[in-house]
């Protein structure tokens, strides 16, 4: 299976103070990859650095192939293409409604008429489980919920290969991050995406992830599925499953 | 989508009176289908009782290749065309199923009807009511706020106050000073000007003293500060109000008129006066250094002048305009602040909005006061 993401040595430092030292995982195609850890463990940053939000002060990190160090621009713009990311608060724009949101990218980087637009548009919120009544209502008229949803439509607007997830069910009732989850596998099925995951969603981490790694002191505790964390006697890892 | 993607293509490789076989082949993208779009259009208007799709050549379908297949099936089922699809790949056909499923009419879409020119005016009109009124009560609940403050002195928020008057005080004096001289420059000289011609060279102590006194160094005072700290004060009360600090606040049971709005409103009406004292004399040397450059008058004429012919009522008049301007624009800051809603737009709205209220009525309250003291003869 293909490597899509790669991670070597990757250190991270914010001023003297280590927040990854030497992380080395990767991520196969068509797989839903967990990032998991206690609070502050830098899951967060980890996953903005795979979007190229934030910098990493050494190793390697390669994205669908490509190194993020030193990267051109070109090759950044055309990554970028390739990938949806969910923000943890959905991250609308608060000046477009519903609608507009999800469209934004087809409109910049389609030549599809407006009718093809909004057909996609729908489609990816009804995919999402958004009733049509929504599409012309405003982000700060939606739930914290539903805001998610609708930025998870924006991120599979441009059928992404790669999806990025930052805490996708925090913040939602338990029957709602159920159906997330099972949104997710499905999408994973449908259209082979691969998705990364960072959350703490016990239940998340059961149903969706394929493989995960757990953050542990600046360093990968475990790489692994649920059945290899069962086998192992840590600490940390039974405060982490123990704690939810 | 970076791919080296086929034209997507579709061909009619058997015709039989209503009968259609049509072919799918190369990848359909959003970048690939452009000619292929036309082709449906022009098969959807045909009368077509079958229909078989066949996907032999098909390779790959993005989301806006798949919604194409869907519409077309979709509008011809509608007309009562019967639809099969052959040879189609496993992945492929469950992007259609999934499709068809969340398919939605796109010509359903009607977007919000933009409202008519009277409607507009109206809720505009109503609108600015309600804001009003809100003003109103929203000066009514800070005079009641003050007035506690006199039974409950120790509720006051000394700290913020001194914060307050260091950051829209002290720290407005540069500016005030660049601009109070050069207004004072610019009215002396314009003004020369036109006395020379009458020889009445020294009236221009009249005229700088008594119009900066009165009038220009309150004004320009309230102005620059109206744009330095209402928009301060809106924005950041606003961007607490969006972050649920308020509401914080009010569940410790602290109430944000005492931490927010007092201590500025106290504070514009201690700085102003102050500034706008600078700015009269700053006003003053500027008027002087022009009547000494273009009128040969000097220094010590100047002020002997000015000591002789101007009253001390015009000075005092100004610095007592200065804390009632300093009240409205701390007021307006804060009031804004405090209608700032959940939106990141409604942060900008605001801030606009105060400055704009804030400069709009200071000018407006200075003319009322000034029709008002020359009625009374003062």
């Amino acid at each position: 299976m293909t490597e899509f993401i790669n991670i070597k040595n990757l250190v991270t430092k914010f001023d003297e103070n280590i927040i990854h030292d030497g992380l080395n995982f990767s991520i196969r195609q068509g797989e839903i990859f967990g990032l998991l850890g206690g609070s502050g463990a830098g899951k967060s940053t980890l996953l903005r650095q795979m979007i190229m939000l934030e910098k990493f002060s050494q190793g390697d990190v390669h994205i669908l192939g490509t190194p993020l160090k030193k990267i051109s621009l070109k090759n950044a713009h055309s990554l970028r293409l390739q990938w949806g990311v969910l923000f943890q608060f959905g991250a609308l724009f608060s000046s477009l409604s519903v609608l507009e949101n999800v469209i934004v990218p087809l409109k910049e980087y389609t030549k599809l008429d407006t009718k093809q637009m909004h057909a996609i548009a729908k489609a990816k919120l009804r995919m999402v489980g958004l009733p049509e009544k929504v599409v012309n209502l405003y982000p700060s008229e939606l739930s914290g919920g539903m805001k998610k949803r609708v930025a998870l439509a924006r991120a599979l607007v441009m059928d992404p290969k790669l999806l990025f997830l930052d805490e996708p069910t925090s913040g939602l009732d338990p029957a709602s991050a159920r159906s997330f989850d099972r949104l997710i596998v499905e999408l994973k099925h449908m259209f082979g995406l691969t998705i990364v995951i960072v959350t703490h969603d016990l239940d998340t981490i059961r149903n969706a992830l394929d493989r995960f790694i757990i953050l542990h002191n600046k360093k990968i505790l475990i790489e692994g599925t649920m059945e290899d964390v069962k086998e192992m006697k840590h600490p940390a890892i039974e405060r982490f499953f123990a704690s939810h | 989508m970076l791919n080296n993607s086929t034209q997507a293509e579709l061909t009619i490789i058997h015709q039989d009176s209503n009968s259609y076989e049509l072919q799918c082949s190369g990848s359909w993208h959003h970048d690939t289908i452009q000619d292929v779009k036309k082709r449906v259009d022009e098969l959807e208007k045909k009368d077509i009782s079958n229909l078989l799709f066949n996907f032999a050549n098909a390779s790959s379908f993005d989301s806006a290749g798949m919604m194409l297949i869907v519409n077309s099936i979709n509008s011809a089922v509608a007309k009562g065309t019967a639809v099969t699809f052959i040879n189609m790949q496993p992945l492929h056909q469950r992007m259609l199923i999934f499709y068809r499923k969340n398919w939605v009419d796109p010509s359903f879409h009607t977007p919000k009807s933009s409202p008519g020119f009277f409607e507009k005016l109206g809720k505009e009109f109503i609108d600015s009511l309600l804001h009003f009124n809100a003003f109103l009560s929203f000066i009514g609940q800070s005079t009641w706020h003050l007035l506690l403050l006199f039974r409950y002195p120790s509720r006051f928020r000394f700290d913020a106050l001194t914060k307050h008057l260091h950051s829209s005080g002290l720290q407005a004096v540069p500016i005030i000073t660049v601009t109070s001289f050069l207004v004072g420059l610019v009215v002396a000289y314009q003004g020369a000007m036109q006395l020379q011609k009458f020889g009445a060279n020294i009236f221009v102590v009249e005229m700088v003293a008594i119009s900066m006194f009165r009038e220009l160094a309150p004004m320009i005072t309230a102005i620059v500060v109206a744009g330095r700290n209402a928009s301060a004060y809106a924005a950041q009360i606003g961007t607490m109000k969006m972050t649920e600090e308020i509401d914080a606040m009010r569940t410790l049971g602290f109430h944000p008129f005492d931490f927010l709005v007092l201590p500025r409103m106290i504070a514009l009406m201690i700085a102003m006066p102050l500034i706008v004292f600078l700015a009269d004399m700053v006003g003053i040397f500027g008027g002087m250094v022009v009547a000494n450059l273009q009128l040969d008058l000097s220094f010590m004429e100047f002020i002997q002048r000015m000591h002789s012919e101007v009253e001390l009522k015009n000075l005092i008049i100004g610095l007592i305009k200065a804390p009632l301007f300093g009240l409205l624009i701390a007021a307006i800051g804060s009031f804004r602040g405090f209608e700032v809603t959940g939106s990141t737009d409604s942060i900008g709205i605001q801030t606009t909005k105060s400055v704009v209220n804030a400069i709009f009525w200071v000018i407006a309250l200075n003319a009322a006061i000034s029709v008002m003291l020359t009625e009374m003869g003062i």
